[in-house]
């Protein structure tokens, strides 16, 4: 008797050992039981303009969540009157998250969202009475709110994170159905914006119901909160120039040229940031990506234009580095009738080169041209001639053209283009196949080169700064004066540049829209295209004296740049320089040019 | 030496066993409350809570374990068949009066306290068992001395079935224990090893078919079973290796036929089974005949009455048994795994116990007991608590102690002088050791769920005074034994 007694006991003791050292399952069923592991979310970092004017802060949102597994008896029909949604939806809502096709991540073990993005009148009733319906969680979230309905395409948004962008999380900190920055600033700076989510164990009973803390609370994580961000924008200046391109496409950036601080940077057609929020987001995207305008692209950084005449001051600085010309240099025109390339100006013939940029001489720009290109010949097989536009274009590019700015944090840009060598061997089938007079448009910024308004900023604060740019960017926490690029053109050589650009300005192309009281130069353009009218350019910068803003305008399809662009310019150098703009009829009849009839204001 | 009654019962009573007692009483009492401890509890003297209820039930047992130490050794001798009587009067009382609880009806209601007389008529049995074994002219030889015991047993035990209370009636099969250690033959056990062997092959492989319709597992098995019983027992046992070898001879020559045969023309595999086990007992009938080897003629006997048992296993299994049992028997043999269901007490169980570890969360830290993921988890799950809480260490420790107090009170049967004690002994024995085969093995998924509690861990009055009684019964006699100056 004793013996069987002692044999039960052994046999109990082992299978003890086997079910309490050996095996590791119902540790972690224990664990899965027990334990819910509520995820708190951070506030996320604010947005202020350099002026510390609040732009982009936090409003708390709801998402109902539920967890299969842990469903129980649940009164649909009341549920559904507190989410004031109808049987059918959540028949229809449930089938949609448990389909694996739709929904891959999905699992009965682990929450998933049944609804998003609820604001707190829509949950505030099933808060109340949440205990009754075990299985379903209230998880608090936060949406952005915007301040001022301006700055959409720089801003950027957040939005529910995509399959891909999970694939890529190497460090797993993301789970489905969390917010991250989508695009613009708020992609850029994700890892500063987000901050650390926290975790609240909890522990849960066996009919689903959270019996409180684990440990009060010692292994909950708290979060950290994102961190607030100074933006180099200056949000009035911002507002005005979406207001100035009301009606047109198109897009103004200016920079602060001794810090390349970006100032503003305006897309028209454009969008009030806050459609693309909460619930109202995917049908507002819809939209907005179906507009033929295309109001969601960023013309300022991705739109690529041929410069027109606002990039004979490029060629002109060029030219002096590179020895072609000097400051006396002076060329014939005869107007209208030059060839290859006429003027559309009147002026006195053989002209300078201070002339050349007030009158925006074609004729001059293109014996520029040609003298940079067959300095000492063409050489055999053309290749004196090939190094010396490979020198053009390696000195052209300096000026942060036909590249992106790799060291900023700008979203999405666009490279331009200068094109090279091997591009003209392609096109013109050998690499003697093609010589200056082949490529003359070049000269007048027209052809193959493109520029986008971003760039077009840039380089005229390279001629604003006498000779460097620093890495254009929108974050004014980060200084980037480490990012200096030098473009290696002697300082002397700017002065008529300079004078030139002020003279088209003072008695030029733009001489009507003086700023009161302040000197500034700059120079337009007239871009000939293929999809309609002319595309209207300006760009330019101010105080001549010590430069505080360089600024280049688009309006696509207008007109001359004279008309179209250089006001847009003169109000917002106004604006920054002054704080105020006092030329209200200037300003009423700039804002009020319609250029694009399908131009719509979201 | 002292004589006779001047010995105090201070100095005559067994405190070891006593000591055991009070450790197992005052740890079921703190994991009582430990499994009931709830986030925002109370203390455990809290009279609302079970723990403080416990306590007030451990207070009553005390002193009526006080009350049975100074009672007269020889009343319960002498009242032994009244109290059996009483109690059988109370069971069959309680059928008709006890209100339904939960579908049982074993328990009586006095205002604010319920008692459960099934739990009363274990001690009463066991000692009108004991009165009956220890009459002068009685002895425990063949099967017909059986037969007066069987009864005995027999009352109670249906009379608690028809309660509803299987559980507490299935504890009756604990007396086979000490009948065994009394002088009945280990054969009955055998018997029932061996019934409940081939219970569990034919329902557990029943719903595996070999081909199709043409047989299952399960009968197949059993009848290779019953073959081998045979072969063993006429090998090595009777050492007649021929006709041990012959048979098996026979046995492959048939199955090979039929498996060949099986190639033209479906055979059904149980049909063949049973038809080799009846030629096995015919064989075995002629042996016995030529032989005269009565043996023989049993063994024939049992391996027809094993087939009967085999074929009548499923009518058995899904007629006679209830639903819950019946699913209680599958989830145990793995036929089915219902987790939310009826698998769902035993892998909730099998989860908290297995998350203890080596050490435990320790005391007031278990998680799942706590957030009342296992059911009955104070009462017949307590063993839970225990796992989880005090974990590898503290669950093997405490099955220690029970071995120990079952050994000690195997040793107090063993030095008793009168039969009357000895066998009351053995049966205290007996049902200590059922209830923690049957409740330990259900906790830790190795024996279908049978709700009977853990002696003197579980929490409940009746249980832990019937235990009570039980023990306290035994400590009077064998202090008797001292006090009478009776040497060992």
């Amino acid at each position: 008797m004793a013996v069987i007694m002692i044999v039960v006991v052994v046999i109990y003791i082992l299978r003890l050992f086997s079910l309490q050292i050996l095996e590791d399952k119902y540790k972690k069923g224990a664990a899965s039981n027990a334990f819910l592991n509520k995820t708190i979310y951070p506030p996320r970092g604010l947005l202020y303009d350099r002026n510390d004017s609040l732009l982009v802060y936090n409003k708390p949102a709801y998402d109902i969540a539920f967890i299969n597994r842990e469903i129980r008896n649940l009164d649909t029909l009341s549920f559904c009157n507190d989410l004031k949604i109808t049987k059918e939806y959540f028949i229809e809502r449930m089938k949609e998250v448990k389909n694996r096709d739709k929904n891959p991540s999905y699992s009965s073990l682990t929450p998933q969202v049944f609804m998003t993005q609820l604001e707190i009148k829509d949950v505030a009733a099933v808060q109340q009475s949440m205990y009754k319906y075990s299985g379903f969680y209230i998880q608090t979230r936060t949406l952005r709110e915007y301040r001022y309905a301006a700055g959409g395409h720089v801003l950027g948004s957040i939005g529910e994170i995509t399959p891909r962008m999970l694939e890529n999380d190497e460090e797993g900190y993301y789970d489905p159905g969390d917010y991250v920055g989508r695009d613009g600033f708020e992609f850029t700076y994700e890892k500063d914006l987000k901050g650390e989510k926290g975790v609240e164990v909890l522990l849960r009973d066996a009919r689903g119901r959270i019996k409180g803390k684990y440990e009060e609370g010692r292994k909950d994580i708290a979060p950290k909160a994102g961190k607030n961000i100074k933006m180099t924008l200056d949000i009035k200046l911002q507002i005005l120039g979406e207001q100035l391109l009301a009606g047109k496409v198109g897009s103004v950036v200016a920079i602060e040229p001794n810090t390349g601080e970006i100032l503003a940077m305006v897309s028209n057609p454009t969008f009030d940031p806050s459609l693309l929020v909460g619930r109202e987001r995917s049908k507002n995207y819809s939209l907005l990506v179906n507009d033929p305008t295309k109001p969601l692209m960023n013309r300022a950084t991705q739109a690529q234009y041929s410069p027109g005449s606002s990039f004979k001051p490029f060629q002109a600085l060029v030219a002096l580095k590179q020895g072609a010309i000097n400051e006396g240099t002076r060329f014939s025109c005869n107007g209208p009738g030059s060839s290859p390339i006429r003027c559309t100006h009147h002026h006195g013939s053989p002209v300078s080169l201070l002339n050349a940029i007030e009158q925006s001489c074609n004729p001059y720009f293109w014996h520029t041209f040609e003298s940079t290109l067959v300095k000492g010949g063409y050489g055999k097989d053309n290749q004196n001639f090939r190094k010396n536009y490979d020198e053009w274009r390696i000195n052209i590019m300096k000026f942060g053209f036909g590249a992106r700015f790799e060291d900023s944090d700008i979203y999405q840009q666009s490279r331009g283009n200068i094109p090279s060598e091997n591009y003209f061997d392609k096109v013109y089938k050998s690499k003697t196949g093609w010589r200056a007079l082949t490529i003359r448009s070049l000269s007048i910024g027209q052809g193959e080169v493109l520029v986008t308004p971003l760039q077009l900023a840039n380089a005229t604060s390279v001629i604003a700064n006498r000779g460097f740019f620093i890495t254009p960017h929108l974050n004014k926490s980060d200084s980037m004066l480490l990012h200096k690029h030098d473009v290696g053109v002697d300082k002397r050589h700017f002065q008529v540049v300079d004078e030139g650009m002020w003279r088209v300005n003072e008695f030029g192309t733009a001489r009507s829209y003086k700023v009161p009281g302040i000197n500034w130069c700059g120079k337009t353009g007239t871009v000939q295209n293929n999809r309609g009218k002319d595309h209207a350019f300006y760009m330019g910068y101010a105080p001549r004296e010590n430069p505080k803003i360089a600024i280049a305008v688009v309006v696509e399809n207008a007109g001359f740049g004279s008309t179209f662009a250089a006001p847009i310019a003169s109000l917002m150098v106004e604006q920054y320089l002054t704080g105020k703009v006092v030329r209200t009829d200037l300003l009423t009849k700039t804002m009020n040019v319609r250029t694009n009839a399908n131009v719509k204001e979201y | 030496m002292p004589t006779s009654r001047n010995i105090s019962i201070k100095y005559a009573l067994d405190w070891k066993t006593v000591f055991i007692y009070l450790f197992l009483v005052a740890f079921g009492w703190l994991n009582i409350y430990g499994a009931s401890y709830d986030f925002d509890q109370a203390s455990i003297f809290d009279f609302s809570q079970r723990a403080g209820k416990q306590f007030v039930w451990i207070l009553t047992a005390f002193g009526l374990a006080g009350v049975l130490l100074l009672l007269d050794s020889r009343l319960y001798s002498y009242f032994a068949y009244l109290i059996y009587i009483f109690v059988i009067f109370l069971l069959i009382v309680t059928i008709f009066i006890a209100t339904d609880v939960k579908g049982s009806r074993s328990w009586l209601v006095f205002g604010p306290v319920s008692f459960q007389p099934a739990e009363l008529a274990k001690t009463a049995t066991a000692l009108a068992l004991a009165k009956f074994m220890s009459a002068y002219n009685y002895t425990l030889k063949g099967w017909k001395d059986l037969i007066p015991l069987a009864v005995i047993v027999f009352i109670p035990f249906a009379l608690i079935i028809l309660q509803k209370e299987t559980g507490s009636a299935l504890v009756f099969l604990a007396f086979l224990l000490m009948f065994y250690r009394e002088g009945m033959s280990g054969l009955v056990l055998l018997l029932g090893v061996f019934a409940v062997a081939l219970f569990v092959i034919a329902i557990g492989f029943s719903e595996i078919p070999i081909q199709t319709d043409s047989g299952t597992l399960g009968m197949v098995l059993a009848m290779l079973l019953v073959i081998l019983v045979q072969f063993v027992f006429a090998f090595f046992y009777k050492r007649n290796r021929k006709e041990a070898l012959l048979l098996l001879a026979g046995v492959a020559g048939m199955s090979i036929i039929a498996v060949v045969l099986n190639i033209w023309l479906p055979v059904n595999y149980d049909y063949v089974a049973i038809f080799i086990v009846l030629l096995s007992c015919v064989y075995w009938f002629i042996i016995s005949r030529f032989k005269r080897m009565k043996q023989y003629l049993f063994i024939a006997w049992i391996s027809l009455g094993a087939m009967l048992f085999c074929f009548s296993a499923d009518y058995l299994f899904y007629q006679v048994l209830e639903p819950h049992q019946q699913i209680r028997i599958k989830v145990l043999l793995n036929m089915e795994e219902d987790l939310r269901g009826a698998g769902y007490n035993v892998n909730q169980s099998k989860i908290a116990i297995g998350s203890g570890g080596m050490f435990g969360k320790g005391y007031l830290n278990g998680t799942q007991t706590k957030l009342k993921y296992v059911p009955e988890q104070d009462t017949d799950f307590i063993f839970c608590t225990v796992g989880e809480e005090w974990g590898f260490l503290g669950s093997s420790v405490l099955l220690f102690i029970y071995l120990w107090l079952l050994l000690r009170i195997i040793r107090i049967a063993e030095r008793q002088n009168e039969v009357f004690n000895r066998v009351y002994g053995y049966s205290v024995a007996s049902i200590f050791f059922f209830h923690l085969t049957i409740n330990v093995g259900m906790v830790l998924g190795l024996v279908p769920v049978i709700g009977i509690p853990l002696p003197f861990l579980s929490y409940g009055g009746s249980s832990l005074w019937s235990f009570t009684v039980l023990l306290f019964i035994l400590l009077r006699l064998d202090a008797a034994r001292l006090q009478r100056g009776v040497q060992r």
